[in-house]
């Protein structure tokens, strides 16, 4: 009996999963399938702001500190080997194809990702998406369309000033602080890193986690039960869930990019 | 709707990441932009390349003069052919030259060591599309170690 | 269902046989009404009974079970989506809420959907707007956000809203509710002139019966899924079914029990 009972919450929960994610697939194909207007670009630009310019600081600060303690942490164990100069390419590599995409998403799942759920939820719940179809607009082109795209631009930009600022951090603590030759610091990191291996898929990883998480900010904002509990629940679902999003994509695309 | 102000924070937004996205290419992954055909090609045929990779550097007494541009594998030999890019400025290496496979450091990456030959009325400069014969392998810890093992084993 | 719906010929909307219910619980029943045009008809009803249920379905944005709604003699459910867009520009909603777009000010709140629909020029919707913000009293607010606004005031924007694109039907979601007297008083005013000046339909939904008695020219009374009465004010007032004097008259108990369904209290209690 209890064994059908889990079978049966089992089952449900993959049919709710499936269903869910039917759901916010027919959301986002409303939102993006048709021809962008020249109206929709103003709103755009605001949700750049919104998403992008206000997520700086946090990303710029969370930057520079990332690449300082892992630059620290690095050199106490590469003086060890008497490879202290390879803290270059280690620094510049893990950012690139770790931590910068990966930590730069789930800075924006905590900072953008929680204000678009919070912000499209408290729309629904005052009944302006309802009010936007009464006027014949479409709330998914008129809301979600400007602020996916706006997600889509923002993180991959934010990944590379987040890794930008790191290496810079890395070097600070490299060559300021521990003395390490600017310039083989330099030249070993020039030479370790590859435009296409380490750079192109740094981009590939930031953009695919700026669709998930955006995605799932929106959806869950959309789906919302209209009342402050149900707000502040989506909120919380939002952060969970794109965080567990980017760190399992994250292995499968590592995996992929770097695995063979 | 739009202020002033937005606006130019998103554009300022926009550059500082483009800025960072030039940075990584141009300083950090040091991509050259290629300014027309620069280069010349060689090719050097080796038994073991080891930790050799696409894109190690080419130096002749540590000042790097190309990079390796593929490794292909000589289907009838069963050998690595590496395909060399070397900088047009330093085209001036006689046909004695020797490559070999050399490490920086005790654990570092390899790299291909470029020895000059000696120069002679009779020698050509290598030009595009030749071939170094006198190449020395790279060296293979487990093959060194199997050969000292070797050798004090059968002192005995 | 014993109420026939005379189907008068001047009648905008056509609420037929309709059927809806939300996982199990059915909340419409059979329901048929007509709203005419160029009145004010107000549908009555006990709290939590769905009226704005029904006003979502009017405006094609739930789906029936079964039943149809008629718009100008459309079926707003069995039409494409450009259809139903072309229907809401003709029909506006003034929701509980006000609904105003948080995010821009009183002015860009009114001139939203003429923006997106006129295709007029900026100047020709800038004095649109005034006038429709004069004609609530709110002119002096059009810089303001709606935050800054009270809860009467905010009502008064949204109506400013709703009447923007001139429709042909307003749909008042509980206009009332939670209003002081005097916001309440403007409100039922403005409701009435505005239907008359500008030959509006008008469906109040709302349980202040003070209020709807002396503003509707027809008023129809729901309660327990089903529509119970209909007819003028006057009619209403004069009738004699018990669950509509109750409801009418505010008596606390009566058809609408006072409790709801429970064990024996003795029992309960005593063990």
């Amino acid at each position: 009996m209890n064994m059908t009972n889990q079978l049966a919450s089992l089952g449900r929960l993959t049919i709710d999963f499936v269903v869910g994610l039917g759901r916010a697939g027919l959301m986002l194909w409303g939102a993006i399938a048709r021809k962008p207007r020249i109206k929709g670009f103003p709103l755009f630009v605001r949700q750049l702001y919104i998403v992008g310019v206000q997520s700086m600081v946090l990303i710029f600060v969370s930057g520079l500190f990332i690449g300082m303690v892992l630059a620290l942490q690095g050199y106490n164990i590469l003086v060890g080997f008497g490879t202290e100069e390879s803290l270059g390419p280690m620094v510049a590599l893990s950012l690139l194809r770790e931590l910068g995409p990966v930590v730069t998403a789930l800075l924006f799942a905590g900072r953008a990702g929680s204000a678009l759920t919070a912000e499209i939820g408290l729309m629904k719940s005052t009944e302006q998406l309802s009010s936007l179809e009464m006027m014949a607009i479409d709330p998914l082109r008129q809301i979600i369309a400007p602020r996916f795209w706006a997600g889509v631009v923002s993180l991959p930009m934010l990944a590379l000033i987040f890794t930008a600022v790191g290496i810079y951090g890395g070097h600070v603590v490299g060559v300021e602080w521990k003395g390490i030759d600017s310039g083989s610091f330099w030249s070993i990191l020039q030479a370790s890193v590859e435009w296409r291996e380490d750079i192109v898929n740094c981009i590939i990883k930031s953009l695919v986690f700026a669709v998930v998480v955006t995605w799932i900010a929106l959806y869950r904002g959309y789906r919302v039960i209209p009342n402050p509990e149900g707000i502040s629940k989506a909120t919380t679902q939002t952060v969970v869930q794109s965080s567990l999003a980017v760190l399992a994509l994250d292995f499968l695309l590592t995996a992929v990019m770097f695995g063979r | 709707m739009l202020t002033r102000k937005i606006e130019v924070l998103v554009g300022l937004f926009l550059l500082s990441g483009f800025t960072a996205f030039l940075v990584l290419v141009f300083n950090v992954a040091n991509v050259e932009v290629k300014t027309g055909n620069s280069s010349y090609t060689l090719y050097a045929k080796f038994s073991n390349i080891g930790g050799l990779k696409v894109r190690s550097p080419v130096k002749v007494g540590g000042v790097v003069v190309g990079r390796v541009s593929a490794i292909t594998l000589d289907t009838s030999e069963l050998v690595p052919i590496v395909e060399l890019s070397m900088d047009k400025e330093f085209n001036q290496f006689p046909e004695t030259s020797s490559l070999s496979i050399l490490t920086s450091g005790l654990l570092g990456e390899q790299f291909l060591g470029l020895t000059p030959g000696f120069m002679d009325e009779d020698i050509a400069m290598l030009v595009d599309g030749d071939r170094i014969d006198d190449t020395h392998s790279a060296l293979v810890l487990e093959d060194l170690i199997g050969q000292f093992l070797y050798s004090t084993s059968s002192k005995d | 269902m014993n109420h026939k719906v005379p189907i008068e010929p001047k009648s905008l909307v056509e609420v037929r046989n309709l059927d809806f219910s939300r996982g199990e619980h059915i909340i419409f029943d059979d329901i048929s009404l007509s709203i005419p045009k160029g009145k004010v008809t107000a549908i009555m009803g006990p709290s939590g009974i769905g009226k704005t249920t029904l006003l979502k379905l009017m405006g094609g944005q739930l789906i029936p079970d079964a039943g149809q709604v008629l718009f100008d003699g459309q079926d707003v459910h069995r039409c494409s989506r450009e259809q139903l867009f072309n229907m809401r520009k003709r029909m506006s909603m003034l929701f509980q809420s006000g609904a105003l777009f948080t995010d821009m000010n009183v002015f860009d709140n009114v001139a939203f959907a003429l923006r997106e629909h006129s295709g007029l020029s900026e100047k020709i919707i800038r004095r649109i707007v005034l006038m429709k913000l004069e004609a609530v009293g709110l002119r002096g607010t059009a810089s303001m956000m709606p935050s800054e606004l009270s809860g009467g005031m905010q009502r008064r924007a949204a109506l400013a809203r709703a009447i923007a694109l001139e429709p042909e039907m307003v749909m008042y979601d509980e206009p009332f509710a939670g209003q002081d007297p005097v916001s309440m008083g403007v409100l039922v005013k403005l409701i009435r002139e505005l239907s008359d000046a500008l030959q509006l339909t008008s469906v109040v939904i709302s349980h202040d019966v003070q209020e709807v008695l002396s503003i509707a020219d027809y008023v129809y009374v729901m309660a327990d899924k089903r529509i119970i009465a209909h007819g003028t004010p006057l009619e209403l007032k004069n009738a004699d079914n018990p669950q509509l004097k109750q409801f009418i008259g505010g008596e606390p108990d009566g058809p609408v029990p006072f409790h709801f369904p429970a064990e024996d209290y003795q029992k309960e209690l005593v063990g």
